[in-house]
């Protein structure tokens, strides 16, 4: 029955939720589900996960841009249908990894694969850097700082002889969020890339009893800046500036409390963050490089900065130590004059619980 | 077709070896008008360095209140083919693993009422299906259901699309089963999901093992985390095969090469509780040190394993900075057993949401209702008592909060008593 447009309720289909996750298995997971024994990376981008039943799995994992189209999608369902009986799956960082049982058809598929121009970068497993979780940024978002696709792709050209190796001394996982909303929450990342506004919302005192709810744009601000006011005949708010901490967050409860400006937005690089348990528990990303301002189309400077933090970690970093583990090795002291970032008052922390960042004993570098 | 709109600096992103987002629309741009006023707007916003979308609007499909964003843009005047420009989340199948045909049919359908671009996935882990008009959204919705058997994600504030890690799927770590507990939490809370009733958004990630793989400790107001209580397993000869490099060390995620493990530098000196020995021919781990952080189970996949009385560890309150700051996720729940039917997971959840739903604010996440309130109140109303494994230290401030309840006499004085002991 096709869809009727005057009769909605016909025939509806409500909260039938996903697709049961056992529905687009590859008979060998069916058959192997919970009895893996162990896998190999057997070069970079190419796993095989070998089951207690003796049976095979290979995976190869290719690199995303993750917005993409539908004739992207359609070409990865001939390559899954050809090499792989038509199944595929995601990896929670947008990379694709398509399974294959066959092992005859593992060379092929991977020759195929370079074949097709840059579509499908080889990588992404063990010590590399991976593709970069990213929000919206400027394509579809309507409170960034910064655009996110396009930083993206800058940053992994210039980083892409990491992707398809693993010459580093761990992974690296780079997140972007185009604002301190973080939908990319990329608070836990070895390098985030993050959009910051640095001027305060201006106030459409027209426009904001018609749009806003003003309780909730006072409720809304974590400083307590916000005010009502009664500006001329227009009920509306007054800003405490010198609160404001730019988090955006007035402006996403109010449409007429614009924050975004072309000189004030920009990016800010953080370090050091990562979310296994594995050796120390999980860590923070905290202040590298406070902003730097938007340069689209190629981010020249965001690309040499995280270039740099790349470098001097594989060249200084031990065998299996994250960035965050190096760092609490060698000390920030050592991380800002080995990368040369300058230190400034923005890495001191102001804001709640700021004195558990400050140092409360006399050892430390000169 | 030559594309409308000129779009010089983002032509200087389809070069380079990373595949381009750009040249990806571009394609579509040929046959669709809306993906050539994207580039136009998006080429705007590179040259203005502001972004051009307005607020979100009140669109969706009948009777959910979540699963579609509305998305205006600022400039219809310029770019009318993406003046409506909405998103629709559609929740993925656990752990996304795909079969072409469905793929395919996700494609026509958006081919032929959408713009033909996709976010594969969005952060939280639904297909986004990125830009639509809001007379397409109930069609999407009939052939969603009625063709692909899939239905659509959450927004706003109510529980969001849960995500789990590969797990037992393809994985010889995981210790619960993330799929399975993803899909019972998504299938139990259809309502919650599609239909706000929270004070803001609420996050389950399921990860089969502390490795995480899901960032369940960082991102979900609830993680569920495999581990286990007992020994890890190890096989000695496979140890003994690794030192005499017989085996590639790290399932070879520091390349393919076979070499001698240094297994006192690379394994036992890494280990954060030091509990292993190694005597030149045996590993000895002393488990009860251990906690359970997984390097030396990286480090030879071969010869160490989870241990076999597995559960989860349960921890709530993560969430990114907005508002009160980023949060991790704390201990609260340090281990369930995390069978079907998960009768004891899912009373523990009312619980929690019952008292969020109280005493949360407009966009209090849960982690931020209980910093303001305190673990113990959290704890109270979720029937769960003090365990040392949800701190890292006891406090070092006095000031405790008692109640009258465990103070001999309440808190109510004898004034007259008191004087006659003291002069006033």
């Amino acid at each position: 029955m096709p869809f009727d447009p005057n009769d909605i309720m016909k025939d509806r289909l409500t909260d039938i939720g996903p697709p049961k996750y056992d529905k687009f298995f590859p008979p060998i997971v069916k058959e192997n589900y919970g009895k893996w024994k162990y896998h190999e990376i057997l070069e970079p981008g190419v796993l095989v996960h070998v089951s207690e039943t003796g049976a095979k799995l290979y995976s190869v994992r290719v690199g995303t841009s993750r917005l993409v189209s539908v004739d992207f999608i359609r070409e990865v369902c001939d390559i899954a249908d050809k090499y792989c009986d038509g199944y595929l799956r995601w990896t929670t960082r947008n990379n694709i990894e398509f399974l294959v049982t066959d092992e005859s058809k593992l060379r092929p598929l991977i020759d195929d694969l370079k074949s097709r121009s840059n579509w499908f970068p080889i990588g992404g497993t063990g010590a590399s850097i991976t593709s970069i979780v990213h929000t919206q940024g400027w394509v579809h978002c309507h409170t960034p700082a910064i655009d996110a696709s396009g930083i993206v792709k800058a940053v992994m050209d210039d980083l892409f002889e990491y992707f398809g190796s693993h010459k580093l001394p761990a992974q690296v996982r780079i997140a972007l969020a185009c604002c301190l909303n973080m939908c990319g929450a990329v608070h836990c990342s070895d390098i985030a890339i993050l959009g910051v506004h640095r001027k305060p919302p201006f106030i459409e005192h027209e426009r904001v009893q018609n749009v806003c709810e003003i309780p909730l744009v006072i409720a809304a601000c974590p400083t307590a800046a916000i005010k009502p006011k009664k500006v001329g005949e227009y009920k509306s708010i007054e800003i405490n500036e010198a609160r404001c901490m730019f988090c955006g967050n007035c402006y996403t409860m109010c449409p007429a409390l614009p924050i975004a400006d072309q000189d004030g937005d920009g990016v800010a690089i953080w370090v050091g963050g990562k979310v296994s348990n594995s050796r120390v528990p999980p860590m923070f990303s905290k202040l590298a490089v406070p902003y730097i301002p938007n340069e689209p189309p190629r981010w020249p400077t965001v690309v040499k900065t995280i270039r740099k933090i790349v470098e001097v970690y594989a060249s200084d970093a031990r065998r299996y130590e994250r960035i965050g583990e190096w760092i609490n090795r060698i000390g920030w002291e050592r991380f800002f004059e080995k990368t040369g970032f300058e230190f400034r008052h923005e890495h001191i922390d102001d804001y709640r619980l700021a004195m558990t960042t400050w140092r409360t004993t006399t050892q430390f570098k000169f | 077709m030559a594309l409308k709109h000129k779009t010089p600096m983002l032509d200087e992103l389809t070069k380079g070896p990373w595949p381009s987002f750009v040249t990806d629309i571009k394609r579509v741009a040929e046959r669709k008008p809306e993906c050539d006023d994207l580039l136009g707007l998006l080429e705007l916003s590179y040259k203005d360095k502001e972004g051009h979308w307005k607020h979100g609007g009140i669109v969706g499909v009948f009777g959910y209140g979540g699963g579609v964003i509305g998305r205006y843009c600022d400039r219809p005047d310029l770019f009318p083919n993406v003046a409506h420009f909405h998103t629709m989340r559609v929740n993925q199948p656990a752990s996304k693993f795909y079969k072409t045909d469905v793929l395919r049919k996700l494609c026509d359908i958006w081919e032929g009422k959408g713009s033909g671009l996709f976010n594969f996935h969005g952060s939280t882990g639904d297909i986004i299906l990125l830009g639509t008009t809001t007379d397409q959204l109930e069609p999407i919705f009939y052939e969603l259901t009625h063709e692909l058997g899939m239905d659509l994600g959450g927004s706003g504030s109510n529980m969001r699309t849960p995500e789990g890690c590969v797990g037992k799927a393809r994985c010889e770590w995981s210790c619960i089963d993330t799929q399975d507990i993803i899909y019972d939490i998504t299938m139990r809370y259809q309502d919650e999901l599609h239909r706000p009733m929270f004070p803001y958004k609420f996050k389950f990630k399921a990860s089969g093992c502390p490795n995480d793989c899901v960032a369940a400790i960082a991102r979900a107001d609830c993680s569920i985390i495999g581990t286990w209580r007992d020994k890890i397993r190890i096989d000695q000869e496979a140890v003994r095969a690794y030192v005499g490099g017989e085996l590639v060390p790290h399932g070879g995620a520091d390349g393919p090469e076979k070499r001698p493990l240094d297994i006192q530098a690379e394994v036992i000196d890494k280990c954060p509780t030091k509990c292993m020995e190694w005597d030149g021919k045996n590993l000895k781990i002393y488990d009860e040190d251990c906690v359970r952080c997984m390097h030396c189970i990286n480090i030879m996949p071969r010869a160490l394993r989870p241990g076999e009385d597995v559960g989860a560890t349960i921890l709530v309150g993560a969430k990114a900075p907005i508002l009160e700051g980023a949060q991790l996720s704390s201990v609260v729940i340090p281990f369930m057993k995390m069978e079907p039917p998960y009768e004891e997971f899912h009373e523990f959840v009312g619980r929690m949401w019952d008292w969020w739903m109280e005493h949360g604010k407009n966009r209090e996440r849960l982690g931020e209702l209980i910093q303001r309130l305190g673990l113990r109140e959290f704890l109270n109303a979720v029937g769960l008592q003090p365990d040392p494994r949800m701190i890292n230290t006891p406090r070092y401030n006095p000031y405790i909060f008692y109640d009258p309840a465990d103070v001999p006499g309440g808190w109510t004085r004898d004034a007259k008593a008191y004087r006659e002991r003291h002069q006033p």
